[in-house]
């Protein structure tokens, strides 16, 4: 099963850069010239994005290095403890949505702490994998076409963050509890 | 709300350093928070410069067409506002794709140029049209098959079975999903008729 998986996921890049490039040549389409025009494009949006992802990283980086992040998790530690939720893995429940590599250092720190294949492991991998980061998604996404009204876009992605997290640990309890 | 958060994490940053007696911190933490910003965009360059290129091969060849006409009815039914036949459909397709796959560095330039193509429709530029929001909400809660970055720090750490937990993620992940879409759905009404 994980051969199976990871050379699915070694050859999809390869397989796929070959099918659009020989079914281009096929339709007659100067292949390197079309992909140098596409590509000039590339850096003058990643460059779009660079104030709105300075702006939140600032924001993020001084939320978690003051302290004030381990304050908000140590207040809603006993809410969560009332619904039975493993208080080492809220820090990831509340850091997922906010940094991304945030997020990351703390599912590795948890499944070295307690090892890949205990609950908490398992849990931390499961919400790790089933969310992504909705406010680098949005400031990314939104920034490279410089759209500055989000409308209701944070609301949605913050409350299905909430919906994944829960469900994880829902999940997780009943297949490996 | 964007705005609140954003003001939010800096000041209640600020105000819990000041009370412990190491503002210092938050001098260091703006400028290393800067200075990541700007990391990470520059290492979006190298994907961007390639995925968009190699994508625009992709549509002038008119592949991007025929993998949209394919796999219309699941736009047709997420975004409605985008004409049939327009080209942000085959982006919003490859996006989508990407993410399912957990090509997380092809996912970001496709559903940056899909975001482009609807920012072409929107009549409202610099406000986000319902379409880019349910682009958004689909790539916040991302429908992802192969969670590949967990796997590879399972196997580090010698998980006995490393892939044990693509199931339960599917699930995890299919629900926050169809969370994110039904409550795009709900504020997408609820900010049309008011």
């Amino acid at each position: 099963m994980y051969g199976l998986i990871t050379m699915l996921s070694l050859w999809m890049i390869p397989v796929l850069l070959s099918f659009i490039l020989i079914y281009a040549v096929y339709k007659k389409v100067p292949v390197y010239e079309t992909f140098v025009e596409g590509a000039k494009g590339g850096f003058g949006t990643a460059v779009k994005i660079i104030p709105h992802l300075v702006g939140m990283m600032v924001a993020v980086t001084i939320f978690r290095e003051s302290g004030a992040l381990d304050l908000f998790i140590s207040f809603l530690h006993p809410i969560l403890q009332f619904f039975h939720v493993p208080g080492d893995i809220v820090p990831l429940a509340l850091l997922r949505p906010i940094s991304g590599t945030g997020a990351l250092a703390v599912t590795t720190d948890i499944i070295a702490q307690h090892g890949p294949d205990s609950f908490l492991g398992r849990l931390a991998s499961t919400m790790q994998g089933s969310t992504d980061t909705t406010l680098y998604v949005l400031t990314v996404y939104f920034g490279a076409v410089g759209v500055r009204n989000a409308v209701y876009s944070l609301k949605v992605g913050l409350w299905a963050d909430l919906a994944g997290a829960i469900a994880s640990i829902v999940i997780v309890s009943l297949v490996f509890g | 709300m964007v705005n609140y958060i954003w003001m939010g994490l800096i000041l209640s940053g600020i105000l819990v350093a000041g009370f412990n007696g190491n503002i210092e911190v938050i001098n260091r933490a703006a400028f290393e928070g800067a200075k990541t910003g700007v990391t990470v965009c520059f290492g979006l360059i190298s994907v961007l410069v390639f995925w968009l290129g190699i994508m625009n091969v992709a549509e002038k060849s008119g592949l991007l067409d025929i993998f949209s006409r394919l796999l219309r009815p699941v736009v047709r039914f997420l975004f409605p506002d985008v004409p049939p036949d327009h080209r942000a459909q085959g982006y919003i397709l490859s996006n989508l794709t990407a993410n399912l796959f957990g090509l997380g560095n092809a996912a970001t330039p496709m559903g940056i140029k899909a975001m482009q193509e609807l920012e072409k429709l929107n009549p409202e530029p610099g406000k986000a049209s319902p379409a880019m929001c349910t682009l958004l909400a689909l790539n916040t809660s991302s429908i992802t098959l192969i969670p590949t970055t967990i796997i590879a720090i399972r196997m580090n750490y010698d998980s006995a079975n490393p892939v044990e937990i693509v199931g339960t993620t599917i699930m995890a992940t299919a629900f926050s999903t169809l969370t994110a879409i039904l409550l795009d759905r709900y504020y997408r009404y609820k900010y049309k008729s008011s």
